[in-house]
């Protein structure tokens, strides 16, 4: 194995449901529920997938959801402006955080 | 990627073998596998390519057209193709190139072909009408109802000048803003204005219905623009496209993409089983693809001057591997 992440790997993805065919057959049928048009678009859905992609930072899941978000007619831009939404989440979680920074310190301070 | 303009007769193909090696199945044997035969029906629309001189090198030609192709058709073979318009009876007259604007005859044509069809429809790239003869051929367009169908990939200037050119998007709005000011793409003036959406690369276009729904909410949203209706189409593995396909290292994923999305309910329903394609030499053939690779209507050679009546219906049309492009999904219709 030269890498962990391997994009051929992917395709491979429903493989999963070998050893448990019953559970995997319940997330995939939830899967492509979740991912159907509703009151989200499918492109909207696309790029929310897209910006949880690069927060859990998978490689597979930003590979799969850059393409389905050219192909759900998402551009550039909006991809990139989603992935922003991600990095501003992640830097305000740990930013906020200083709530309790600024509360100890406090306490323990004159 | 380079772009490259390369004479037609070597415009690269995604031959039998290079699908075997990426393996894919030809087209010809899912056809069979699927109990389809592709045959002609009634002929209603007649294609003409004015020629492959365009002020673009897009990355997705399947013609590899641009500005140093002198592929154009002259005065004695639009007559020609304006009399068979004339002797048969077409639905629609779909003109295209190239950029059929750069073409010192298309007024000729809109002027002498528009009595014979009841839908006249005219292929621009929205910066080539800008260049020349601009208000000219607008008012003629205008006088004969012409149908106006411009290429339009995107709304994002960075994926729209990546297909297509530096700066294209910006003389591309400017160009529909002139359109809808003279009431193309407004409703109630009769003037029809249709914007063609190929994808920016090797993916699958979205579908249409989505798609006009956002380019409608977008044009609106940011420069005021409305039109009539939005098509998406699949790049097609030939030409240009393709080379850029082998060099960006897109083709085996893009293929298996194509050969995956084989929708057998897509072949009733495909624009070539209608339609006959005529080239700037006069030559037919069954598609715009067909024409970019030689492939002459049902396979043999014949000049527009030599047909008597419409192509037979029943007629098998010519296949290659190209082909998935115009059956992935919805369609190519």
């Amino acid at each position: 194995m030269d890498s962990y992440y391997d994009p051929k790997d992917l395709p491979k993805f429903a493989d999963i449901g070998e050893e448990a065919p019953e559970l995997a057959k319940k997330f995939f049928d939830y899967y492509g529920a979740v991912f159907a048009e509703g009151d989200l678009t499918e492109r909207e859905k696309a790029l929310i997938a897209l910006a949880v992609a690069h927060a859990i930072q998978c490689p597979y899941c930003i590979d799969a959801y850059t393409q389905t978000c050219l192909e759900k007619g998402a551009s550039l831009g909006e991809m990139t402006e989603a992935i922003h939404v991600t990095t501003a989440i992640r830097g305000g979680a740990s930013l906020v955080h200083a709530t309790q920074m600024r509360k100890i310190a406090k306490k323990l301070s004159m | 990627m380079s772009q490259k303009t390369a004479p037609l007769a070597s415009s690269p193909d995604v031959s039998a073998e290079l699908a075997q090696s990426l393996g894919i199945r030809p087209f010809a044997q899912t056809l069979v596998e699927h109990g389809l035969d592709l045959i002609r029906g009634e002929t209603t629309t007649l294609q003409i390519n004015l020629g492959l001189l365009c002020n673009h090198t897009c990355r997705h030609c399947h013609l590899e057209a641009g500005p140093g192709r002198t592929e154009l058709m002259n005065r004695k073979t639009v007559d020609t193709v304006v009399a068979y318009a004339r002797r048969e009876s077409f639905q629609t007259v779909d003109i295209t190139g190239g950029a059929p604007e750069l073409n010192p005859n298309l007024g000729y044509l809109i002027e002498t072909i528009a009595p014979e069809a009841p839908r006249l429809m005219l292929r621009v790239n929205l910066t080539a009408i800008a260049q020349q003869n601009t208000n000219y051929l607008l008012d003629l367009c205008m006088a004969n109802r012409v149908v106006i169908v411009a290429s339009f990939p995107s709304v994002s200037s960075s994926q729209t000048d990546a297909q297509r050119g530096k700066g294209v998007l910006d003389r591309s709005v400017a160009m529909l803003g002139k359109l809808n000011a003279l009431g193309y793409g407004k409703n109630g003036t009769g003037l029809e204005l249709n914007l063609v959406s190929n994808p920016t690369g090797a993916f699958l276009p979205v579908a249409q219905s989505h798609a006009e729904k956002k380019f409608r909410s977008d044009l609106e949203r940011k420069w005021g623009i409305s039109f009539n209706n939005l098509f998406t189409f699949a790049n097609v593995p030939l030409g240009r496209f393709l080379t850029w396909l082998i060099d960006s290292g897109n083709l085996d994923s893009y293929m298996k993409k194509l050969f995956s999305g084989f929708n057998p309910c897509a072949v009733a329903g495909l624009m070539c089983r209608t339609l006959v394609s005529v080239n700037w030499n006069g030559y037919l053939y069954d598609c715009d693809f067909n024409l970019s690779k030689g492939v002459y209507l049902a396979g043999h050679k014949r000049h527009i001057s030599e047909m008597d009546g419409l192509p037979g219906s029943g007629t098998r049309i010519p296949t290659g591997n190209h082909c998935y492009a115009c059956t992935a999904g919805s369609g190519f219709s």
